[in-house]
């Protein structure tokens, strides 16, 4: 996605603070807190962007676990909840999967306002409307532990690979 | 030939009379000749779907999709207030209380409700559970799923959360819910198909307006519906997309 060009200046140990720079020139300072936040049970967490990734609607649980306020969130680029561990081939696959017109699904480490984290098994499909991607959504539900573990090696060896 | 009215099979057998007392309103209110169809499985009335012999339906959310996308249907409204939601329930005996901790080869009864089913097997995820790693059996209603619990002839059982707070007190003694959905935008909705194309927007300003008309008032009462409300293209569009998630 060339559009959104996610990059971590400095991130040296955990439990700091970090400046995460964004491609649109802003920059933000947050303290990464190594610190789950459990999924809410028998829930989803629902969120909607257009085309280019930007946030168009969320539900209730997807405000209540990113910690923000919708009014934050609404009109943000969905890269508002990149968390520094995860590799950015992840969000690759994602994108150019749903531009195709295909399902993608994956495991997210999220980041939340306040620095803490969640894990969702994300779903993320393209809305067709009368022949036209016209937007995304995805529906996020409870990971299990075991699939956890796997991402989270996984995902360290990634971004390793990716520098 | 009359338009032919269906429900989807997972109506609550209380309410069916209701469904008949509403194609008489039905009828009255806009002077068409409607004719109810009811089906005692999802499979026979899809049959029936495809054949094209059904003009109005009050649909399982599952078969939204292929009803709007396949067979050009178009939602009139909702009912009020009335998500489907799912709960996973176990004998009051068994000795496992999180979902995380229930293991594989696992026994689950559920029915053919296909909306329920979807999210039952969506809650198990948590527990590396799937179709492939554990028995499942399926009947014919929710109280043979309790009878089956009551029995301990299964581990685990999926009702309708609805279905599941209709069982008699005495019943729901004897279990205990493990689990229950809170998904909030799953529920059905009453589409209309093809041949009724020109008076969909009669259709939907009478059921919008139903509940505060005396008459059209007692007749949600028998159907167990405090009332419609309007449902968009997008609102079906957002529910299809969210069931194809799952
Ligand atoms: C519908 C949809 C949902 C998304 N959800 C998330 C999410 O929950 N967390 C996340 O980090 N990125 C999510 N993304 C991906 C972001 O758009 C972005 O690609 C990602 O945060 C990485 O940023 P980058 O592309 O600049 O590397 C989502 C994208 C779409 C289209």
């Amino acid at each position: 996605m060339e559009t959104i060009d996610f990059q971590l200046i400095t991130y040296l140990e955990r439990n700091i603070d970090m400046k995460l720079h964004y491609y649109d020139g802003t920059d933000r300072v947050i303290n990464i807190i190594d610190q789950e936040e459990p999924f809410p049970d028998g829930r989803l967490i629902v969120s909607r962007t257009d085309t280019m990734g930007i946030l168009t609607h969320c539900n209730q649980s997807f405000i209540d676990m990113s910690g923000y306020t919708e009014e934050e969130l609404i009109g943000k680029n969905h890269y508002i909840l990149r968390h520094p561990d995860m590799p950015a081939a992840a969000f690759k696959g994602l994108w150019s999967t749903v531009k195709e017109g295909g399902k993608w699904d994956g495991y997210v480490k999220n980041l939340r306002k306040d620095g803490s984290y969640y894990w969702v098994h994300a779903v993320v499909i393209p809305n067709v409307r009368n022949g036209n991607i016209v937007g995304y959504t995805s529906v996020r539900r409870k990971p299990s532990r075991k699939k956890i573990n796997q991402c989270i090696s996984l995902y360290a060896e990634m971004l390793a690979e990716e520098g | 030939m009359p338009f032919v009215l269906s429900v989807s099979p997972d109506f609550t057998p209380k309410h069916i009379a209701g469904w008949y007392v509403f194609n008489t309103w039905l009828q009255r209110q806009t002077e068409l000749a409607f004719h109810v169809e009811l089906y005692n499985s999802f499979i026979k009335q899809r049959e029936a779907i495809a054949a094209d012999e059904i003009d109005l339906i009050y649909a399982n959310p599952y078969d939204a999709a292929m009803l709007v996308r396949e067979k050009g249907f178009v939602a009139l409204a909702a009912p009020l207030n009335k998500a489907d939601e799912a709960v996973i329930v176990c004998n009051n005996n068994y000795p496992i209380d999180a979902i995380e901790n229930l293991q594989t080869d696992l026994s689950i009864v559920t029915t053919d409700d296909p909306d329920v089913h979807l999210m039952g097997m969506m809650m198990l995820e948590p527990a590396d559970l799937n179709a492939d790693n554990t028995n499942i059996q399926e009947k014919d209603s929710y109280v043979l799923v309790a009878k089956q619990l009551l029995q301990q002839k299964a581990d685990i059982g999926f009702f309708l959360k609805e279905a599941y707070y209709d069982l008699s007190a005495l019943i729901r003694d004897e279990l205990r819910v493990l689990i229950a959905s809170e998904i909030f935008v799953i529920r059905h909705i009453l589409l209309a198909g093809p041949k009724l194309q020109q008076h969909h927007q009669q259709l939907e300003s009478l059921l919008v307006n139903m509940q505060d008309n005396p008459k059209g008032a007692d007749v949600l009462k028998t159907m167990g519906l405090r009332g419609w409300e309007t449902q968009t293209q997008e609102d079906t569009e957002f529910m299809i997309d969210l069931m194809d998630t799952l």
